[in-house]
């Protein structure tokens, strides 16, 4: 086996040098990714891709350039040095290598991300459904554009107002369980004229106000609007706000798409860093295996995978949480373990695939079954629900704490032992649900016929009140909605424990 | 296997948030526009052309989003045990927030308290000054744009294009490199000449041995003659490392030197605010005088009943009080240009603020000052008055503002309003305002 050079300075010969061999690895693995593009950047294009939530195009706002120019702060002080990688969810699958980085930095980049990341991309069912990766890049250059020309038209404030109010609402703005039909940029553009004026002619139809026939029964005059409560309030306000115009209508809808877009990345942090962290790890250990690294190359990006994979315990001075990456990665280094060589324990746990890959030719990956079963068909709370096995939670040493504001005290509910595995794991599976960590907030109620308020409604979660910032939002619904807009917490038993009223500043 | 092509984008699509950037500034501009200010009060007429950091509350920057407040329930697992067991009951921190060690959105609100800060670069910060200056487009370009380049000789280079060659070097070059190379199997080859014409020449002789020893020595020096002369011809005429290029740098044209004079009025009435608005309107003069000249001189000069010439800090700090007597700090103005800036060398700029104050008597005298002595050697005088009230010296000013094209006047209450005094000016060096 031919050894690959190690200098620290990378070429662009070497990288495809390298590039094939992580390839031709990853293809002995079986994984399906899209087609990859590498490209080279600077590190002040890195911190432009930083600012636009990782894309490389994307529509102007303000918030936007804070992001620059706090990433461009912090990194030219160097308070924190830029991620090595960022890659796209597009077909072609675009990552990006930071001129700065060492040959073995690159190599674990692409490993890392043209690899781990990109089949993920593919295989996850929840990217496949929600996202279409093979248009996302045109969609926002169109949406680029028709921002630009709004603000054009319109004014920079006009749009940026409505841009504001838009993102306040952004994480409420995705079908949470409703299959969405995909991006597809040919059908948006073909489609938007005729929606526009369609769209104009539902509301107008709704917000009718010639006088009744008065021969109609009186029931009909109440009828509840929305039928049912929606979860999407983005679109709720695209379809139905008495006042916005088509191509506010339109802005609206841009912001939910690329909303919808980001919400699976958004569920699967542990699974997806998780996946791109233990590929990078195999295939590179592999690649050493086969004779084809130096040791200085391998000493490299070990320091590094070290680094990222490390859990401060608590109290510890760096400790914020669970690090997804050392999850994740851990979750499916026990999983391959567990189809190798299982303990007692593991076949009682996982009966299904403990020892699957038992005695199995090593050359052969028995383990990839499960593992790929594992990365296509969940998302993080399922994930965790369903894999993390005692070991981990004992490596981990993972005690769930619970802090209920009646008690003076906080408790300690479940710890790594034999009678916590079970809760413990339901805790954590619980706190990765987007639905537990996000107010449960939906479109309760219309009022058709009277002063038009729109009425939401937060359900709460273990008695849990809305956050302090909440007025400001209600602003921002106020002013795309156009008319007053009402917020009711609710306990699940039905009463109303808080509530709020804006009127939009139109009105005032 | 096709092997796919690495992109370099290094050198496309640099400065992307530019548009984000410019849109965080528009945004905030109250605040950027108060800490430019600040700045400018503070810094001295020749930094004005400098970043400055900008500090914004963070709370006002927030982009507000649902979310959970503190109470009810929370269940939170955390990792790295070490002695709790099921049970087990930790007290709350007191007063600090409940939920502290929570996920990494507790800890980032935690500093939420902090300021955001960033640096204005140069361009902004101008800009920032000129919006607050008014002033028109053209100029903002004008005054914003690095002086004009004039090409200058600057010897010879190597490299250049084919419009530049240097015939005469490149050959001369040429001509040197040839001998150089050349001279060693010249000197061989005449050596050689001189052996073989010797061997002819020789006297004729019997000896068998002898004739056939120099024949072949005739032979030998002859195959090495042809040698050497196919190495002279070897050597080519004109080679690239002969070329020379005429070489040229570029230089900014301002060549000539001004000076500034700053007069102000510091008596008691002129308070801080006045004298603030008096220092944009010498900072916009001098920033129109360090395009058009390589080498500015400031000279402050204040007064009240007596003027004297000052450093710009004890011009803009110092207060005094008493009356005023303008004429006094013409007459030290007067005295200086002939002492010390023949018009022949320098071109002579006076900018001079006041609030308009004069004891009543010197106002005639002033106007004689300026239009007899002063304004036949200065090339611009521009005069503010940086309060409303319309005394003696403004009505004697007046005059002067008829009379002469080159003396200009205004009453500045606000910043925005100090330009049009140097309208005049700005058109005359070709700026259409």
């Amino acid at each position: 086996m031919s050894k690959l050079p190690g200098p620290s300075d990378w070429s662009f010969e070497l990288i495809e040098d390298y590039h094939d061999v992580i390839r031709a690895t990853a293809q002995r693995y079986k994984l399906d990714t899209y087609p990859n593009q590498l490209e080279i950047i600077t590190a002040e294009q890195m911190m432009d891709a930083y600012a636009s939530v990782g894309m490389p195009v994307n529509y102007r706002h303000w918030s936007y350039g804070k992001e620059f120019i706090a990433t461009e702060k912090n990194y030219r002080r160097g308070y924190m040095g830029l991620a090595y990688e960022i890659v796209i969810n597009s077909n072609p699958c675009i990552s990006y290598l930071m001129e700065e980085n060492t040959m073995a930095m690159q190599a674990l980049v692409i490993a890392h991300a043209a690899y781990g990341h990109n089949s993920f991309f593919k295989g996850n069912y929840l990217f496949r459904m929600w996202t279409d990766a093979g248009s996302i890049i045109d969609y926002l250059v169109y949406a680029k554009n028709y921002v630009n020309k709004c603000e054009e038209r319109y004014g920079v404030d006009a749009v940026e107002e409505l841009l504001d109010s838009c993102h306040a609402l952004m994480n409420h703005g995705v079908d949470r369980y409703r299959r969405p039909g995909k991006l597809s940029l040919d059908k948006e553009l073909a489609r938007r004229e005729e929606r526009e004026a369609y769209l104009q002619q539902q509301i107008n139809d709704l917000w009718r106000t010639l006088p009744r026939r008065a021969d109609r029964p009186e029931e009909e005059s109440v009828r509840r609007f929305p039928a049912e409560p929606q979860e999407n309030l983005l679109y709720f306000i695209e379809k139905n706000a008495p006042l916005l115009e088509p191509w506010q209508r339109e802005i609206v809808r841009i912001v939910r798409k690329v909303a919808q877009y980001f919400y699976p990345q958004r569920q699967t942090q542990v699974m997806n860093e998780g996946w791109a962290t233990f590929w990078h790890y195999t295939l590179l250990n592999t690649m050493y295996d086969d004779g084809h690294l130096e040791d200085g190359i391998m000493i490299e990006w070990l320091q590094s995978h070290t680094n990222v994979v490390f859990q401060p315990p608590v109290g510890h001075r760096a400790y914020s949480g669970l690090n997804p990456y050392a999850l994740g990665f851990a979750m499916y280094t026990d999983l391959k373990r567990i189809c190798e060589k299982p303990t007692e324990e593991d076949r009682h746990w996982f009966p299904d695939f403990a020892g699957s890959a038992e005695g199995a030719d090593p050359k052969a990956h028995a383990w990839l079954k499960t593992l790929d079963y594992a990365m296509r068909n969940f998302k993080d709370e399922s994930f965790i629900g369903q894999f993390l096995s005692p070991k981990v939670m004992r490596d981990f040493r993972l005690f769930a704490i619970r802090d209920d504001e009646k008690d003076s005290d906080y408790e300690v509910s479940a710890i790594h032992d034999e009678s916590g595995y079970r809760s413990l794991r339901e805790t954590l599976s619980r706190q990765y649900d987007l639905g537990s960590r996000e107010p449960n907030i939906q479109v309760w109620s219309v009022n058709l016929r009277g002063d038009r308020s729109l009425t939401l409604r937060h359900t709460q979660h273990n008695d849990r009140p809305m956050a302090d910032g909440t007025r400001e939002v209600l602003k921002h619904v106020a002013r795309l909605w156009g008319f007053p807009v009402h917020l009711e917490s609710v306990n699940p038993v039905g009463d109303i424990r808080q509530q709020w009223t804006v009127v939009p500043a139109s009105m005032e | 296997m096709t092997r796919q092509h690495i992109i370099d984008r290094r050198l496309a699509g640099k400065n992307k948030s530019v548009g984000n950037r410019e849109r965080f500034l528009r945004r905030y501009k109250d605040q950027v526009r108060e800490a430019v200010q600040r700045a400018i009060n503070g810094r001295s007429i020749r930094d004005i052309e400098k970043g400055e950091d900008i500090a914004i509350p963070k709370k006002d920057l927030s982009e507000p989003v649902f979310g959970h407040g503190q109470g009810g329930i929370r269940d939170v697992v955390h990792p790295g045990n070490r002695e709790y067991v099921k049970g087990d009951r930790i007290e709350k921190p007191q007063g600090g927030q409940g939920q502290g060690s929570g996920q990494g959105q507790a800890s980032d609100s935690g500093e939420g308290e902090d300021d955001f800060v960033f640096s204005l670069s140069k361009e902004e910060f101008m800009q920032v000054f000129f919006e607050d200056l008014a002033l028109p487009n053209m100029v903002k370009t004008a005054l914003a744009e690095v002086p004009e380049w004039k090409s200058h000789r600057a010897g010879f280079s190597s490299d250049g294009t084919p419009n530049n060659l240097h015939v005469v070097r490149s050959m001369r070059g040429a001509l040197g490199r040839r001998i150089a190379l050349g001279a060693s199997t010249k000197s061989e080859a005449k050596e050689l000449e001189a052996r073989l014409a010797e061997l002819r020449a020789a006297p004729v002789t019997a000896d068998d041995a002898l004739i056939r020893e120099r024949a072949e020595e005739i032979e030998a020096i002859e195959a090495k003659l042809q040698h050497l002369y196919g190495r002279i011809k070897g050597i080519p005429f004109l080679d690239p490392i002969d070329l020379r290029f005429r070489s040229r740098v570029k230089v900014p044209v301002p060549t000539t030197k001004a000076v500034m004079f700053c007069v102000m009025d510091v008596s008691g009435s002129m308070d801080e605010q006045r004298k603030e608005l008096s220092k944009r309107f010498f900072i916009l003069l001098y920033l129109f005088l360090t395009r058009h000249y390589d080498k500015i001189e400031l000279v402050f000069i204040r007064h009240h009943t007596q003027a004297q010439e000052v450093t710009e800090d004890e011009f803009f700090h110092a207060t005094e009080t008493g009356g005023t007597v303008v004429s006094s700090a013409l007459v030290l103005l007067d005295e200086i240009i002939r002492a010390r800036y023949p018009t022949s060398e320098w071109n002579l700029y006076v900018a001079q603020a006041s609030d308009g104050d004069n004891w009543h008597h010197d106002s005639a005298r002033c106007r004689e000052v300026i239009a007899d002595k002063i304004l036949p050697l200065v090339r611009y005088y521009a005069y503010v008055q940086v309060a409303q009230t319309e005394q003696n010296l403004w009505d004697e000013y007046l005059v002067l503002a008829e009379q002469f094209k080159h003396f200009a006047m205004r009453k500045v209450l606000d910043a925005s309003q100090i330009y049009p005094v140097f309208r005049e000016l700005f058109k005359k060096e070709g700026v259409d305002a």
